[in-house]
């Protein structure tokens, strides 16, 4: 008996969002399943992958033998560099990141709102890391892709009313990819819709499993 | 006007007090100034706070000044991988100021170039904004943040003359640079000390008015956080 395929992978999220690249851009990938992306581009495409820590155009991570401790990506793995690469300071960094320089940012999340606000930074009393660049990033980045569970190991929904922890920004995310599903906004005034359904996945599931108001 | 100094300790003289505070460059391991920090925690000041955008990681870099407890406040964006940092700051011994990256590295730069505030739309409508001034223009919301001027910066550079013209290398410019110029006095170590003339002045990264005291902090050894690598294609 053939097995019955439902939802995404991580790669195959991460494959997903690397849709919404576009030749030229300059692009910025958060920690975990946004990474996995950079292995999506299409071929023949040109993607330039920023590094918060001071780098545009990160090259893949390098051979066993070119290991260099002053080559680090911002999640502090070794990486290389390509002939187009540059270094920079932070704060040239984040004038970029600020000044709406960069395409496209693809992040993580614990929660979305329906109203575009994420939190992904913090959990009282928990979970006690830090922002990290992230604020910056969903303020600064012309636009914001959350790729995320649709649910949380517990079955608790992600995409959700209102968060309810602390926020990384306030209406800001523009598109939400999940395991189930693809849900979108033109702009920052309109409402979330569902615009793409996951293999074997229905939209009748995918509202069973979400709290947020969305367009169908 | 002889910048060199033989060691860090001698680097720091007169310069520490209890109650100071200190700018830090570095990301993660990458690009710190790790003899300076252990001249810091053998001179015992205390009471210390750091403006730095990592708080080192267990007994690596700020994470051995946590150890001694010679910190009483972070000024950080991230602060993982350090579990000593996590026990004291659970059991309220150390105060933390989280700050977004990108506006650490700007309060730092605004602190340097006599900037004493900057509104940015990082952290509008987040725990960052409290207590902050929100002020609307064109439309949008932003906070006002305030620059950071330390007693003290302390950065680590790959390459500097003997006038404290200094060059960073890849990646480990990160926050040195900003932090260079935000301290009353800023002292550097780096890999290696090279004789006026032999860096071209158009790829200078800290120009020597930055920097005050200048020691050579070689040999390091290569610390790493995460070692990624991949597979040499086979023939």
């Amino acid at each position: 008996m053939a097995t019955i395929v439902k939802g995404w992978d991580r790669n195959q999220m991460a494959a997903r969002a690397a849709k919404e690249l576009k030749d030229g851009y300059y692009v910025n990938l958060g920690i975990g399943i946004p990474t996995l992306v950079a292995n999506n581009i299409p071929s023949g495409m040109e993607v330039t992958l920023q590094s918060e820590n001071g780098m545009l155009g990160i090259g893949p991570f390098p051979y066993p033998d070119e290991v260099d401790p002053d080559l680090i990506n911002a999640g502090k793995q070794t990486i290389s560099e390509l002939p187009s690469s540059s270094y920079f300071s932070s704060s040239d960094s984040f004038a970029m990141i600020r000044g709406g320089h960069i395409d496209l940012t693809v992040l993580g999340a614990m929660e979305v709102s329906e109203g575009g606000d994420i939190a992904n930074w913090m959990i009282p009393g928990k979970m006690i890391k830090g922002m990290g660049g992230a604020m910056d990033l969903v303020a600064g980045v012309k636009r914001i892709i959350v790729v995320m569970e649709h649910n949380s190991k517990s079955g608790d929904p992600k995409f959700i009313p209102k968060c309810t922890l602390p926020l990384t920004g306030r209406n800001v995310v523009d598109m939400i990819i999940t395991d189930l599903a693809v849900f979108e906004r033109p702009d920052h005034g309109s409402p979330f819709k569902l615009i793409e359904l996951a293999p074997g996945v229905t939209a009748e599931e995918v509202r069973s499993k979400t709290t947020a108001n969305y367009v169908e | 006007m002889q910048k060199i100094y033989p060691n860090a300790a001698g680097a720091l003289d007169g310069l520490l007090f209890d109650g100071m505070t200190i700018a830090a460059g570095g990301f993660g391991l990458c690009g710190i100034p790790e003899r300076l920090i252990d001249a810091i925690v053998a001179s015992g000041v205390k009471d210390l706070t750091i403006a730095s955008n990592n708080a080192g990681i267990d007994n690596e870099g700020l994470g051995k000044l946590l150890r001694t407890r010679q910190v009483g406040k972070m000024i950080s964006s991230y602060v993982g991988e350090n579990k000593e940092f996590e026990r004291q700051y659970l059991a309220d011994e150390l105060e933390v100021e989280f700050c977004p990256q990108g506006t650490l590295a700007e309060r730092m730069r605004a602190g340097g170039a006599g900037i004493p505030g900057f509104y940015t739309r990082t952290g509008v409508g987040t725990q960052v904004a409290h207590n902050k001034e929100l002020k609307e223009f064109d439309g949008e919301e932003y906070i006002l943040e305030r620059g950071i001027r330390a007693d003290l910066s302390i950065i680590k550079g790959w390459k500097a003359d003997e006038s404290g013209n200094l060059m960073f290398r890849k990646t480990a410019r990160n926050f040195n640079q900003p932090a260079a110029t935000c301290g009353k006095v800023c002292v550097a170590e780096v890999e290696e000390i090279v004789p006026v003339g032999s860096l071209d002045p158009d790829c200078i990264h800290v120009p020597s008015i930055y920097v005050k005291r200048l020691i050579l902090g070689a040999p390091y050894d290569e610390k790493i956080e995460f070692v990624t690598t991949r597979e040499r294609e086979t023939a």
